[in-house]
């Protein structure tokens, strides 16, 4: 393994040693007195939660035309925050999965609340899709395959199938991949916790681990098979995502493009929602140790990397659209810059074309103000680019007769707004109750630790 | 075999024989096969076996049997909870005469609109009748009907309609009244009926009219005044000014090669429009092979339908058309003076001229009477009459006196009694009358209607009226065929018809409306009680319409007069007013049935509103105009209509096509006591209206108000109709071309698609080895009537679901007629087309579904399976045509007890999350399926009737089986004017369009007429 140049900042704090490190990080569950700020995220987190609550008791009650939907936009704020939320979760898996085969030790400080944040942000983007059916009491288990008294199989050209397969089989597999990677923690935790109770909660999730070297080996074979798992989900899930649209007719939705170019994005918004929650959270619990400026020198790299491969996207679209001479496909173009909803275009270039080539200079990567202000900006360019990828493309389709306008009601903000409560609400628990820095992989970041690996 | 058996239907041999004859009516078995299938006969052999042999055959039955069998073990052991009535009751034991549960019935009858019968067949369901479709033999309905004919079942089923006899708003028997009225009408007897004052719509009833004679033969003091808001007095003045007396034009469209409309709106405002649409469009359906059609020119100073389908449309305000009358009549020598000269009037004389007796000039009744007269002189000097013109009798009873008149004399004082029939004159009548406050003048005052309205809160008595579909009447056609109008249920609500309610002054008996009815055509067709009448009777009221009741032509001629000479004073420059009866509530009769006002008006595409209509330019002058469209509705700027000191408030709306400095509102919306359906609607253009400006007045002023208003739009509006025009072009959604370059190639409109090749497709195409459905419709024919519209929603029980969610594009309709421009604003060319769903062989729906709710049929059709739908969209969003619709929320009223009765029993009424669209009237097909097959045949030709095709008068639409070269609807596609609706997308459209034909004349120039270009 090469070793870091000392010049550079570092991943790991000079000074630490083992203990440190998992004082450290077990205080935060254990011992240490909860900080004022975490009551207040909380707080912030469970008032919306509530509001998505509420919206849901409505939705249930009346239907989803409490949001803007209409003929011709099928399709909106639900869709959009489904890919969104499907978005941000893959940055979970690929900091776990992909840089874990590629060795990239600096994800080891940032794994554990990325897979976490992937986990919530599933589970957000997973509601979506149940929420926005007509009829969810039914449609939550019939788009599911199984033997039943009709004689009826879902219909597997639908890409709405796929979706199923894939957002399951994601979440399933980032559960269990985090569950694993938690377990000599778990174990860390119960061995540390003062109380019968905590004790016993910690050594039922620890699943009797006791450290001992066939444990070890067992883990890391375990682990490296989900990472195995994991890496080609990184790429399936969204690509399956964006079938909905590209298997669909709808011009600006019709593009064999869309597979990769919504695949970067994804891990573009994942990296910028790591961002946003991993810098208030070193500041809140002081961390700059663990996660230092190099981890935030890294995202942002990354960042400007997949925001290359999405603008390249916008690129190709509208190429395509123009080269192809498809009236429909004109239009589109023409409508989606200057059409009624141009301004979210241009808003949307700003957020993921402009903002982003900041990352080209030190200067901005290394300041956190300045890294947390592009990681929102990106947050919110995302957001735009599903905006402008499903309501502006539904609203002038075909038959000019039938083009309509999508203007967002009280209640599709407050189930959006409310996603975002219920992701915050199980953040701020998790960080509570689990540590949020994987102890035992920092603890192999060490010197001393890096000293045996080489010996061994 | 004993007759034990069969306690239910005593089978005798006499009873068998008999059966086929079904009583009364002499009917002959045509084999024994026939007679042996007799409900009798079956039974009879059935029950030779012990009487539970055939309950134990199915499960069910077995079921029944354990359920009774626990109940009644259940029962022994307690003391019943439930009461059996007291009084004997009988089930079905003998079904009655061709009453088959679960299969419809149909009834003729008629349904008046504007006093005017239309002839229709009403379909009844076990009794309740459910949907109305156009008698075939009824010379002014031929089979179709208009919007107000469809909507005239939920008129029947309204909630809203008043229940009871009101005194003072206080509950009362009709008992009371009649004690009330035979104490009132005492003095008034006396007096030979002096103060008496009877107010009530337009009177084609015969039945009635003869009541009229009997009232007055009792009390010849006593007044009847019938009058309309939305009156033919210009028509009937015009005729008396040209002919010496009220006659009647009855337009014969199909010999008129060349028509002018002098702004008659024979497509949706004329007594005899379904006729008229018929001929005119039979006119228009080109064959490209053999090119030739009609040419209609229209005049017209509010844009509608019949414009729209002109060839050429010149947008002049309503003031100005006299002119241009008086300057076409001088063009074709006739003495008329006062033209004032237009760059279309030498062309257009010349094109009538050469045409001679095959043209015709036909003016609306919104234009003076002068312009009527010029028609008629025109009509006469081109030697149409005749041809393409006859003339009769009007169809309607004269008037005692007008409402002015009568309202002369409640100021005076001299009305003691006034009696509203069928009329809401507190509402409508002209403003300058003061209507409501020479009412309270009136000692009593009594009204007589179908809902509590603005008159009725006014009046001290007020009575409940029983539908036309309720109660015995009778009522002429234009052209003065009576039909016997017969109920098909039992009054709702317990109202009284028109003839029971007159009845009451004349006898002070009860004779039901039958007898009256009966009695009077017992008069007219002789034979007493006797077989020949009952025979005539029978007939008539089978047929829907009383055989030689039809108006003999009159020969009249014209005779010039002063209307000949110039008018005083020339045009009157400066903004004017148009009022128009509106195209869904008309007058405002019909605010509260929610299907009219759902009804997306033809060209502005409006629900739920009327709005200040002016043309691009006029509204430029306001300054600051603006419409724009949200999510949530468009927003439109309100204007402040100022017409001889009284203001109104409206909604701006800016209308292509409109003529400048002009503004057109719409009669029948800011109803205050419609229902709960039609309070609040819009705003009332009878604030401004006056008994002088009664279709137009000058002297108006417009200006912005600052506040904006939510509209609730169903298409694109002027903002963005460029663009959308543009992109329609560019789409080939619309294909037409003039009749001479359909002349030099037939072909013209296949060059301007790209239909790709079949198997370029990824799916394997189905195959269709039996039938296979498809439709046409015929964009040339099509006028844009809407009645297509409301038939479908009556038909397949569409739901309606209130301005909020049309405003958001929500709104139900499983056919919709889009409206597409071509050329400037000013006057553009105006298309209509229909459009439903496509049912694609390689349909983009059916491949999203992901649970399989939309599936492919083996006929072809697209079929939507509600119980499965699970409501994602997704199909919704991949239809190219966006012909889906979805229930965003329970839209369908499920709690209303006459809407059940009013629900299409085969159709299913949908509920929340599903989506839903045209089905090609499945169950149509399925019937006809069953029929066929029971009878052992293959479906015929034109057996299986949609519901927008059955109504549409233009017979526009076609529909059936597409394998069959020899079908109607094989041979329309077959023609070179047919092509699919996005048809590069590989879609195949089962359902095609046959492009539109012009016909316009080289010489009138015009910027519509600039050459088009397609790609």
């Amino acid at each position: 393994m090469a070793s870091t140049p000392h010049s550079e900042p570092q991943i790991i704090a000079p000074g630490h040693t083992f203990a440190t490190v998992t004082d450290k990080i077990a205080s935060i569950v254990l011992l240490k007195k909860t900080p004022y700020g975490w009551f207040v995220g909380l707080a912030v987190g469970f008032g919306l939660l509530n509001l998505l609550l509420v919206s849901l008791a409505w939705l249930l009650i009346r239907g989803v035309g409490i949001w803007g939907l209409n003929i011709p936009i099928g399709w909106a704020f639900a869709i959009i925050n489904f890919v969104w939320w499907i978005g941000i979760g893959h940055a979970g898996t690929l900091i776990s999965a992909i840089l874990l085969l590629l060795r990239q030790q600096w994800r080891m400080s940032i794994n554990r609340f990325a897979e976490a944040m992937t986990l919530f942000a599933v589970a957000c983007a997973g509601l979506f899709p149940i929420i926005h059916m007509g009829r969810p009491w039914v449609g939550m288990y019939w788009l599911f395959p199984y033997p039943n008294t009709m004689g009826l199989w879902p219909n597997f050209k639908s890409p709405l199938i796929w979706d199923v397969f894939a957002v399951s089989t994601y979440a399933l597999v980032s559960l269990m991949f985090w569950f694993v990677g938690l377990i000599p923690d778990l174990a860390t935790l119960r061995d540390r916790a003062e109380g019968r109770t905590r004790k016993w909660i910690y050594g039922v999730l620890a699943m009797g681990w006791r450290g001992s070297a066939r444990h070890w080996h067992n883990y890391e074979t375990a682990y490296l098979i989900l990472a195995g798992l994991a890496t080609p989900l990184v790429v399936s899930v969204h690509t399956v995502v964006s079938f909905d649209f590209a298997v669909a007719t709808v011009p600006g939705w019709h593009a064999t493009i869309f597979p990769p170019y919504f695949v970067a994005g994804a891990i573009y918004a994942g990296f910028a929602m790591v961002l946003t929650l991993a810098i208030p959270l070193r500041k809140l619990y002081g961390l700059e140790d663990f996660i230092t400026t190099k981890h935030l020198e890294n995202m942002g790299k990354v960042l400007l990397a997949t925001s290359l491969i999405v603008v390249y996207g916008y690129a190709i679209e509208a190429f395509m659209a123009w080269y192809s001479g498809n009236t429909f496909e004109r239009f589109m173009l023409w409508n989606r810059m200057f059409g009624p909803y141009g301004w979210t275009y241009w808003v949307l270039l700003l957020c993921n074309l402009a903002t982003p080539q900041l990352m080209w200079f030190k200067r901005f990567r290394t300041s956190v103000p300045w890294l947390f202000a592009v990681a929102m900006v990106v947050n919110v360019g995302m957001w735009l680019e599903r905006f402008v990828i499903v309501v502006t493309s539904l609203h002038r389709d075909f038959v000019p007769s039938s083009w309509g306008m999508y203007s967002p009601t009280f209640w599709d903000w407050a189930t959006f707004l409310g996603t975002i409560g219920l992701f915050l609400t199980l953040f701020f628990l998790f960080i509570r109750l689990l540590p949020a820095i994987s102890i035992f992989e920092m603890r192999t970041l060490l010197p001393g630790a890096r000293i045996e690996e080489d010996e061994a | 075999m004993s007759h034990d058996h069969i306690p239910a239907v005593p089978v005798t041999l006499e009873g068998v024989r008999r059966r086929p004859g079904g009583g009364a009516q002499r009917r002959y078995w045509k084999s024994l096969d026939e007679l042996a299938e007799t409900p009798g006969f079956l039974e009879f052999l059935h029950r030779e076996f012990p009487e539970q042999a055939s309950s134990f055959e199915d499960a069910k039955g077995r079921r029944e049997f354990l359920t009774l069998m626990g109940a009644s073990l259940a029962l022994a052991g307690l003391t019943a909870c439930t009461k059996q009535p007291e009084e004997t009751i009988f089930p079905y034991v003998r079904q009655p005469e061709h009453m088959v549960p679960g299969r419809p019935l149909f009834f003729a009858t008629a349904a008046s609109h504007d006093g005017y019968a239309r002839g229709i067949l009403v379909e009844s369901n076990e009794g309740r009748p459910t949907k109305i479709e156009g008698n075939p033999d009824h010379p002014q309905s031929l089979g179709a009907t208009d919007v107000f004919g469809q909507a005239h079942v939920l008129g029947l089923y309204d909630p809203d309609r008043s229940g009871t006899v009101r005194h003072l708003g206080q509950e009362r028997t009709w008992g009371a009244f009649r004690a009330a009225l035979g104490q009132a009408l005492e003095p008034l007897g006396e007096a030979g009926g002096a103060g008496l004052r009877i107010l009530s719509g337009r009177m084609t009833s015969p039945t009635l009219a003869a009541q009229r004679e009997a009232l007055r033969a009792e009390l010849p003091e006593a007044q009847w005044v019938s009058w309309e808001p939305a009156d033919r007095d210009n028509v009937r003045a015009g005729a008396t000014l040209a002919f010496g007396e009220a006659v009647e034009p009855q337009y014969r469209f199909e010999n008129a090669d060349v028509i002018l409309s002098l702004e008659a709106d024979f497509v949706s405002s004329h007594p005899a429009s379904l006729r008229l649409v018929r001929e005119y469009a039979a006119r228009r359906k080109v064959d490209p092979l053999k090119p030739e059609m009609n040419r209609l020119y229209v005049v017209e100073g509010s844009p509608t339908s019949t414009g729209a389908s002109a060839d050429h449309r010149l947008a002049l305000k309503s003031s100005a058309i006299e002119g241009f009358a008086r300057a076409v009549a001088a063009g074709l020598g006739i003495g008329v003076e006062g033209g004032v000269d237009h760059p279309w009037v030498a062309p257009l004389a010349k094109d009538l001229e050469r045409a001679g007796a095959r043209a015709i000039v036909l003016a609306g009744e919104t234009q003076p009477p002068a312009v009527h007269a010029i028609a008629h002189a025109i009509n006469e000097a081109l030697g149409a009459v005749g041809t393409t013109v006859v003339y009769t009798e009007p169809a309607d009873a004269a008037s005692d006196g007008t409402l002015q008149d009568l309202v002369a004399d409640m100021n005076a004082g001299r009305v003691e009694m006034l009696v509203v029939t069928g009329a809401n004159p507190v509402y409508a009548a002209p403003a300058d009358l003061g209507f409501a406050e020479a009412l309270e003048r009136v000692p009593l005052r009594i009204h007589h209607g179908l809902y509590l309205d603005e008159t009725a809160v006014l009046c001290q008595w007020h009575l409940p009226a029983a539908h036309p579909l309720e109660s015995w009447s009778d009522a002429r056609a234009a052209c003065g065929t009576v039909s016997i109008v017969q109920p098909l249920i039992a009054p709702l609500y317990g109202g009284l018809s028109i003839h029971e309610l007159v009845a009451a002054f004349i006898e002070g008996s009860e004779p039901k409306g039958y007898e009256i009815v009966r009695e009077h055509w017992m008069d007219v067709l002789g034979g007493g009680e006797g077989d020949d009448f009952e025979k005539a009777w029978s007939r008539a009221l089978h047929d829907g319409v009383v055989a030689g009741t039809a108006f003999e032509e009159k020969a009249v001629s014209v005779t010039v007069g002063d209307w000949a000479r110039a008018p005083e004073g020339g045009p009157t420059p400066g903004l004017e007013i148009a009022f128009r009866a509106d195209h869904g509530v008309f007058d405002g009769r019909f605010a509260n049935l929610g299907w009219l006002q759902e009804l997306p008006r033809p060209l502005t595409k409006l629900t739920w509103d009327n709005a200040a209509l002016m043309s691009p330019a006029t509204a430029q002058k306001l300054g600051g105009f603006r419409t724009v469209e949200t999510g949530a509705g468009h927003v439109t700027d309100v204007v402040e209509l100022r017409l001889g000191g009284r203001v109104l408030k409206a909604p701006g709306w800016i209308l292509p096509g409109h003529p400048d400095d002009s503004v057109t509102l719409h009669l029948g919306y800011g109803r205050t006591r419609a229902g709960r359906v039609g309070d609040g609607a819009g705003s009332n253009a009878y604030a401004l209206r006056t008994s002088q400006a009664r279709w137009f007045g000058t002297g108006l002023e417009v200006a912005r108000t600052g506040e904006t208003m939510l509209m609730a739009c169903t298409q694109d509006h002027w903002t963005i109709e460029n663009t959308a025009n543009q992109a329609a072009a560019d789409r080939h959604i619309v294909r037409s071309a003039t009749l001479d370059e359909v002349a030099a190639d037939p072909h013209v409109f296949e060059h301007m698609g790209h239909e790709p090749k079949p198997e370029l497709s990824m799916y394997p195409p189905h195959e269709y080895p039996g039938r296979a459905w498809g439709m046409a419709i015929d964009m040339s024919a099509c006028v844009g009537c809407n009645a297509c519209v409301t038939a479908c929603q009556s038909e397949n029980n569409v739901p309606v679901v209130g301005k909020e969610q049309v405003g958001r594009g929500r709104e139900m309709h499983w056919i919709r007629v889009d409206r597409y421009y071509q050329g400037p604003p000013e006057s553009p060319e105006t298309f209509h087309q229909p459009i439903v769903c496509m049912h694609c062989e390689q349909a983009p729906c059916e491949v999203v579904c992901p649970v399989a709710a939309t599936v492919h049929s083996e006929e072809g059709l697209n079929e939507m399976v509600y119980n499965r739908c699970v409501g994602t969209r997704y199909c919704s969003n991949n239809c190219p045509y966006k012909v889906r619709r979805f229930n965003f929320f329970l839209y369908q009223d499920w709690d209303t007890p006459t809407f059940k009765m009013m629900r299409n029993p085969e159709v299913t009424v949908r509920s929340r999350g599903v989506m839903e669209k045209c089905t090609y009237c499945v169950q149509r097909i399925s019937r006809a399926r069953i029929d066929s097959g029971n009878e052992g045949r293959p479906i015929r030709d034109g057996e299986i009737r949609t519901a927008c095709e059955a109504a549409c008068p233009a017979q526009a639409i076609v529909f059936g089986d597409v394998n069959d070269p020899e079908s109607n609807v094989s041979k329309w596609k077959a023609s070179p004017r047919n092509y699919g609706l996005l048809e590069e997308l590989q879609t195949r459209p089962r359902t095609t369009y046959l492009a539109a034909v012009r016909n316009p004349n080289p010489e009138i120039p015009s910027e519509a007429s600039s050459p088009r270009h397609h790609g």
